[in-house]
């Protein structure tokens, strides 16, 4: 079965059912970190005591993990661009630079994650890291899944280039929505958790 | 419904009303200028944590720093700066069930009303 308006746009909505589909999906995304920002927020306010994150957490590790993302979040709409202007090899060059970064995000939480373990800090041990770990790692499984899928627009999915440009491209731009969405919780997570 | 990939005069790359190849040169000076923006403004996210400001005013610093960074993602590398309007009725709904739930803990603690 044919999916329907993945090139053409519906008269109705003036867009692509990729296109809305994935903004409908950022939507419920929105409410899950909400949820979660919730209940940061009343664990916070309701505690007696409640420590500065740049205490307990590796403040100029995370700086650099912020400068990466939002670094992959601009290869990832050159990426995108690239398409436009109908240059495939750029394309491969900035989606392959876009993957590499969000491995070095990884990467870099990896270790974050191994010190904190190493100390005897876990999510067990007080509200603070159990909320830490939480968005945290809820966050890194959504920098994982968009690798994912990245990695399949990079490799074998690159094949519909060749046959539907078009739709190819519109593939790309949604996977870069959910790529920057990714980026925009991290640009709240980072000075909420770390530097307040 | 029917998706008729042979017909291409129509079709689209849909990306909020750029179709020419021609505006993407014009679009990654932007992304480029967005980019030394966010960079810069990181830098000034952490240089102010160590000022060490009252937590009040800290938190409204920081808070609002991220909402300008994550406005200029949201803006121009998710072409929300220039939607169709569907997805900007999304976004509404979206705001309107969002934003209570952040202030909902924040008026519980100022009031007492439910927790105490």
């Amino acid at each position: 079965m044919e999916i329907p308006y993945t090139v053409e746009v519906r008269r109705d909505t003036g867009l692509t059912n990729g296109k809305i589909g994935i903004w409908l999906f950022l939507a419920s995304e929105v409410m899950l970190f909400g949820a979660l920002f919730a209940s940061y927020i009343l664990i916070r306010t309701g505690a007696e005591h409640w420590p500065r994150g740049d205490s307990i957490l590796n403040v100029p590790m995370a700086t650099f993990n912020t400068l990466v993302l939002i670094g992959s979040s601009v290869t990832m709409v050159m990426a995108w661009a690239s398409l436009v202007r109908q240059r495939f090899d750029t394309y491969r060059i900035y989606m392959g630079v876009t993957i590499l970064l969000g491995f070095v995000f990884l990467v870099v939480k990896y270790f974050e994650y191994s010190h904190k373990f190493h100390d005897g800090l876990f999510p067990r041990t007080n509200n603070f890291l159990a909320i830490y770990f939480t968005l945290t790692g809820l966050h890194m499984l959504h920098v994982a899944g968009g690798m994912a899928v990245n990695a399949y627009l990079w490799g074998p999915g690159a094949k519909l280039w060749k046959t539907n440009p078009v739709w190819f491209t519109n593939r790309v731009e949604n996977s870069g929505l959910f790529w920057h969405f990714v980026d925009l919780v991290w640009i709240f997570l980072f000075p909420t958790l770390y530097l307040l | 419904m029917t998706n008729d990939h042979t017909t291409t005069d129509h079709a689209t790359m849909d990306h909020g009303g750029m179709d020419h190849a021609a505006d993407i040169d014009k679009q990654v000076r932007i992304y480029i200028t967005v980019f030394v923006a966010l960079m810069a403004l990181t830098i000034v996210t952490v240089a102010i944590s160590y000022l060490h400001l009252p937590t009040a005013m800290a938190i409204t610093v920081a808070v609002l720093v991220a909402t300008i960074k994550g406005s200029l993602v949201a803006c121009y590398f998710m072409h929300l700066i220039s939607e169709k309007k569907l997805i900007y009725a999304v976004l509404i709904v979206t705001a309107a069930m969002f934003l209570p739930l952040l202030a909902l803990p924040v008026i519980t603690h100022r009031n007492g009303f439910w927790i105490h």
